[in-house]
């Protein structure tokens, strides 16, 4: 009986590495095809060609020699602030991501969502939040001014470092809660209390078992969040104002300003190339620390704070992140609906009062203009946009994190170029695409399908890191244990795979949900009038003078913060079979 | 050493542990043995100060350790699946506890590898945890948590994902080294071979309540429920009406009348569970018990033999599937139960 | 699967940009202000039997790159929006055709920058500083009359301009200080202005809605680099309405800048008959009739009549300072750059 098995087992091995290699090598190459096909398409060939009308050797000369301190002072600067911003970020986040991944408070679910809406906040929309709150005529300053006596506001935020570190922060801050806190939730909480029994205190057992263990899921998000503000744009030009320019300022500049191509191309060159190396170093860092430990459920790492410094913990820290998002958050829509008498002239007595004008007036087109954007319509724009982004991000992240899961040679050199899209110029690519797509076979330029295309570039990366370690972290002997029980691979899948990154696969969706509904640059890039999305409604408004347009800006606001909220959570609702399992 | 006194913890609401009252003396081995669920992981990790408790007190030599946090209470503890430290290699782990304790680096070394000798994985100290077998992840666990000399040590479940010969031959070293370091232990195991096996005495914990308290022959001998020997596997259980009642109890069964001494007080008329034991019995033509063969397994020199009452005995030669047959069981084999 | 998904969406995305269409197309390519009213629209596309499209490409310099960058494939029939401040830039890379429109036979030459007719002028707005009524008469503080004015103790601390780097009211009124005090000394204009403690922001937005002390924002500066027209705007946006606006306009000599937007046929066009007549109608009093309040631009046409707002609350600048095209496209760069150091640094 068992002399059989053995031999069966022998002539199926045999012949499967005798017909084997060029299948495997397909089975290798198969997960990239998407991605690579997408990412050549519009990614690559789009930026290859604008670049090359830069940076060709003709054009190359014409880049005057004081542009290197252009270059220098840049670049120094961008590093700077992102280094900064990074490092505050994981001040606020990693506490943050620790509070949601271990500790059951109430009102948790809200204050995860306020964390996360953020992130899909067009720059224009937070600086004018920030602006209410710490501006000079913000609530802090006016409220300081009238409780001292004051003749000029105290506190001097908009148009400072600071203004531009706490934006970063206030955006990226949910990076770090879902990828660590994803990756906290899940892990065995049995290595901690190993730990601590071997006589390690709380805070050693932190230092020197969870910490290292969730290194992967810091450094990703870390990475992520660093080239967030090392592309930084819209921040540093509304908060930071004109004395502070990163690279990505610098090629907007030079591009669209003064139109000197060559530098701004060399720019987005020297951009890109960070960017690449900082993903390299990165995966080097990573393949060296990737552990597979056995998936916990999130439950059972959650508790209750019970001593009186866990209360503390979970007081100090969930009132820290109220007060970081909603107080910019709220001037939001509490503006949409009170009437700031603009007539009355009092400059230190804000005379509010409420209104419900701005609402009805978004529902009339007053001037009969071509343009005019029914809310209603940008809103069901907005949300198709995004779900397209969803399911193209995700159809062509899984495949290609799950080959990142088990890294060949292959996986490890393509791995860094994904991250490129996070890292390339907006600006620079922008043009790229009229370059590229304005003939036939690929007129795509004036295809509103280019919108939720665009969006995707910039959510995959996100997807990608958010599934991979998810991914990684399910043991084959999992997978080796659902096969050898009869499953076939695609139940395989469904029973191992899914309950696992089901959670990953949530927070990947809201990523590149909150990409879409808040991009504003690549919407604008080829508007078509007749495809109008909320920020291009919150940008109409805010172009022009007059109360009511201000008014209605922060409605449509409002609304893209609620629709966002109410996308969050019905994605986290959502729940496909098996996937509450885990 | 170690007091327990009137523990009691709930579960969503419901009482997993009632009034656990027990002692663990110096040099002893405790086996606690109950049904998966039956809260005695949960009892471990009270213990180690891992989980609090509703009521009761955690002592050690009179001391009440409710205020000491886990890491303070020189506790080794064998995890369910080993919970090894995937980050670390094979030596760091078994030195973890050692650093811990802010020993010098010398002295972590030689305690380290003198750990690591004594479960035999000498050579194995730069190796990847996850590279490891079943059993010496088993090895490396042990070896991690008798590396700091704990006053106590643990085991939850600790062979229960190994196969049967390598967990015989775990738990011949395991009670070699537990002897070696005379070191007070808590054995948690649902299974009553292993309890069997390593423990110097074996608690039963069933519905939250310590119902058996014993040395392993005693408790073999006097299961004292009817629960007890039915998860104890010692044999049939069968349920009665008492008969009859002088000097010895005349019980009546669906599998036939026995008559048996017991240290009960049973009336007559009362339902008394009975246990037969499955060995000493022979094939008697006057038996008096009779039934139908199903099943005859053959089990180390002698054969499992089921009737169609689903009664089994050990007999030394094997009867036909479908033959009638009478047993007969001496009086010794039979016990009441309570 | 998810190949067949890509596919399916590559080939949709191919056929929805060459879907054939029923009447024809007319492409028009602007910057992200630009406005009409529906009306108007479809009057123009029921005369002549065609279909016009927008194309939105950002502000006038990203919209006017992206159709100097598509110049040998052109994305569309027309491109309105360059203005006198981008113009030569336009001209230079030749993205026009020439039209000599009979409807430019009304409008008065010092709109007609460019005497081979490539590029047409549709509308004008004057780059203003704007003021705070209320601010100014609660405190009694004299309106600025002139740019030097900006310089006096009195009015330390509240102007806010934008950025002329990133912002084209900036730019204009940039080269209204370079007008005024030539280039030799507006650096120095500058320097006392930087002294007088003049905010830089990077935008219009930031600079109106943030820091304008009038605007719904409130913010700190009574006075902003704005428009003419921005008071007439205030009025008809008013969240309540008003008899009068919170806002006026500086409009003294040599204090303003005029920005001239011009429209011209893109080379390349197969609907050479179509643009032109597109070309007429942007210079027709239909349109420029509609066009003050929806852009809150000046119309060329002198026979347009203007909104009852524009004439009540958006008084023209009498003596706006220009310069000529050439002079801007040799030295804007140059100039901006020096700005940059002695504002900014």
């Amino acid at each position: 009986m068992r002399q059989r098995d053995n031999e069966s087992a022998s002539q199926r091995v045999g012949k499967s590495t005798q017909g084997g290699f060029a299948e495997s090598l397909i089975r290798r190459i198969a997960p990239w095809l998407g991605v690579s096909l997408f990412l050549g398409l519009f990614f690559f060939c789009p930026l290859a060609r604008i670049l090359w009308l830069g940076l060709n050797p003709a054009s190359l000369l014409t880049i005057a020699p004081d542009s290197l301190l252009i270059i220098r002072h840049s670049l120094l600067f961008t590093f700077y602030q992102a280094c900064l911003s990074t490092l505050l970020t994981l001040l606020v986040g990693l506490p943050a991501a620790y509070l949601f991944a271990r500790f059951d408070f109430r009102g948790k679910p809200l204050l995860r969502l306020l964390t996360a809406i953020p992130f899909m906040l067009p720059t224009v929309v937070a600086a004018a939040g920030f602006n209410a709150l710490l501006g000079p005529r913000g609530w802090v300053n006016l409220g300081l001014m009238q409780l001292f006596g004051l003749e000029s506001a105290p506190i001097t935020f908009v148009h400072t470092l600071w203004a531009i570190l706490f934006a970063h922060v206030f955006y990226n801050t949910t990076i770090l809660i879902r990828v660590v806190g994803n990756a906290l939730a899940h892990l065995d909480p049995r290595l901690e209390q190993a730990a601590r029994i071997l006589g390690a205190d709380a805070r050693r057992a932190f230092w020197q078992v969870t910490l290292p263990l969730l290194r992967p899921s810091i450094l990703a998000a870390s990475l992520l969040v660093f080239l967030f503000d090392f592309t930084s744009f819209g921040v540093i030009l509304l908060l930071g104002g004109p004395r502070f320019a990163t690279l990505e300022v610098e090629i907007y500049k030079q591009a669209i300003q003064i139109f000197n191509l060559p530098l701004a191309a060399l720019l987005t060159f020297i951009q890109l190339l960070f960017t690449l190396a900082f993903s390299i170093v990165y995966g080097r860092i990573v393949t060296g620390v990737a552990v597979t430990t056995t998936p916990h459920t999130a439950q059972s790492n959650l508790r209750r704070a019970r001593a009186w410094r866990e209360k503390l913990f979970v007081g100090g820290m969930a009132s820290l992140l109220l007060a970081l998002f909603l107080l910019p958050m709220a001037s939001l829509p509490l503006r949409s609906v009170a009437r700031l008498e603009a007539a009355r002239g009092e400059r230190t007595a804000v005379g509010y009062d409420l209104t419900s004008n701005y609402y009805t007036e978004l529902f009339v087109n007053r001037l009969d203009s071509l343009f005019y954007v029914p809310p209603f319509k940008a809103l069901t724009n907005s949300l198709l946009y995004a779900t397209m982004t969803v399911v193209l991000s995700l159809a062509l992240g899984f495949p290609v994190a799950s080959a990142l899961a088990r890294p060949g040679r292959l996986e490890r050199f393509l791995d860094p170029f994904l991250m490129l899209p996070l890292g390339a110029s907006a600006v620079t690519l922008g043009l790229g695409f009229i370059v590229a797509f304005n003939q036939p076979p690929l007129a795509l330029i004036r295809s509103p399908l280019l919108v939720p295309i665009a969006h995707t570039l910039i959510a995959l990366p996100f997807v990608i890191r958010s599934l991979q370690p998810a991914l990684a972290s399910i043991p084959d002997r999992l997978r080796q244990a659902a096969t050898s029980l009869g499953a076939s691979p695609l139940r395989t899948w469904f029973t191992v795979d899914w309950p696992i990154v089901s959670r990953a696969t949530l927070a990947a969706a809201i990523f590149a949900f909150t990409v879409s509904l808040g991009e504003f640059g690549a919407t604008a890039l080829v508007s078509r009038p007749e495809y109008p999305t909320l920020p291009i409604a919150i940008y109409r408004f805010l172009s022009q003078p007059g109360g009511l347009n201000y008014g209605q800006a922060m409605d449509m606001a409002t609304i893209l913060m609620v629709v966002c909220g109410a996308g969050i959570l019905l994605i986290e609702r959502f729940r496909l079979p098996g996937a509450g399992e885990f | 050493m170690l007091q327990l006194l009137d523990i009691a913890k709930d579960y969503e609401n419901r009482p997993l542990l009632r009034g656990i009252s027990f002692t663990v003396a110096a040099n002893e081995t405790v086996c606690l043995l109950g049904a998966s669920g039956s809260g005695k992981s949960t009892l471990l990790r009270i213990i180690a100060g891992l989980e609090t408790c509703e009521q009761g007190t955690v002592a050690w030599q009179g001391q009440d350790l409710s205020s000491a946090p886990a890491h303070l209470r020189n506790f080794g503890l064998v995890f369910q699946d080993y919970a090894l430290f995937p980050h670390l290699s094979v030596f760091k782990n078994v030195a973890f506890g050692l650093q811990m304790q802010n020993l010098s680096r010398p002295e972590i070394e030689r305690r380290t590898r003198e750990a690591m000798t004594q479960v035999n994985l000498s050579g194995f100290e730069q190796r990847h945890v996850t590279e490891l077998s079943g059993g010496e992840q088993q090895r490396v666990a042990l070896a991690r948590a008798l590396a700091p000399r704990p006053r106590l040590l643990m085991f939850d479940e600790p062979l229960g994902a190994l196969d049967r010969a390598l967990r015989d031959r775990l738990l011949d070293e395991l009670r070699g080294i537990l002897h070696a370091t005379r070191v007070p232990a808590i054995y948690v195991t649902h299974d009553q071979e292993e309890a069997f096996a390593i423990a110097d005495r074996v608690l039963l914990l069933h519905e939250g309540k310590i119902v058996r308290d014993g040395s392993p022959a005693e408790v073999w001998n006097e299961p004292g429920s009817a629960w007890a020997a039915r998860f104890l596997g010692l044999g049939n259980i069968v349920e009665g009406v008492v008969r009859l009642k002088v000097e010895t109890l005349k019980v009546e069964t669906r599998a036939g009348g026995f008559v048996l001494r017991c240290g009960h007080a049973h009336q007559t008329g009362e339902k008394v569970n009975l246990l037969l034991r499955p060995s000493g019995v022979r094939l008697a033509a006057d038996g008096n018990l009779r039934g139908v063969v199903t099943d005859v397994v053959f089990q180390q020199a002698r054969f499992k033999v089921t009737l169609e009452n689903g009664l089994y005995f050990y007999l030394p030669e094997a009867p036909k599937i479908g033959e009638a047959i009478a047993i007969s069981i001496p009086p010794s084999e039979v016990h009441c139960l309570a | 699967m998810k190949r067949f998904f890509f596919l399916t969406m590559l080939v949709a995305l191919t056929l929805a940009a060459c879907a054939p269409k029923g009447p024809a197309t007319l492409t028009v390519m602007t910057h992200d202000s630009f406005a009409v009213s529906a009306e108007v629209v479809k009057d123009f596309e029921q005369a002549n039997n065609v279909k016009v499209t927008f194309i939105k490409s950002g502000d006038t310099g990203a919209a006017l790159n992206k159709a100097i960058l598509t110049k040998d494939a052109p994305l569309a029939d027309l491109f309105y929006g360059v203005d006198n401040t981008f113009l030569s830039r336009a001209l230079q890379a030749g993205i026009y055709e020439p039209y000599a429109s009979p409807s430019l036979a009304n409008i008065p030459a010092e709109f007609k920058l460019d005497p081979q007719n490539r590029a047409l002028p549709v509308d004008y707005g004057d780059v203003c500083i704007n003021y705070d009524k209320a601010y100014f008469a609660a405190r009694n503080l004299p309106i600025p009359e002139s740019l030097e004015d900006l310089t006096k103790p009195e009015y330390k601390d509240l102007l806010v301009v934008e950025n002329p780097a990133t912002s084209s009211p900036g730019l204009a009124f940039l080269l209204a200080t370079v007008a005024h005090f030539g280039p030799e000394g507006y650096l120095k204009y500058w320097e006392t202005l930087r002294e007088n403690g003049v905010v830089v922001v990077d935008g219009w937005e930031t600079a109106y809605y943030t820091n304008f002390s009038a605007s719904s924002g409130r913010g700190p500066q009574p006075m902003v680099v704005s428009y003419a027209s921005s008071p007439a705007a205030e009025v008809v946006f008013a969240e309540t309405p008003l008899t009068e606006s919170p806002t006026a306009s500086i409009i003294a000599p040599g204090t303003c800048f005029r920005q001239i937007e011009f429209v011209g046929i893109l080379k390349g066009t197969q609907q050479r008959v179509l643009a032109e007549k597109f070309v007429d109608f942007m210079l027709g009093v239909t349109f420029q009739e509609d066009m003050p309040l929806q852009m809150f631009m000046s119309p060329v046409n002198p026979a347009a009549n203007l909104p009852e707002a524009f004439v009540q609350y958006a008084p023209a600048p009498e003596q706006p300072a220009t310069l000529s095209p050439d002079l801007i496209a040799a030295n804007r760069d140059r100039w901006i750059a020096d700005w940059t150091e002695a504002v900014l640094r």
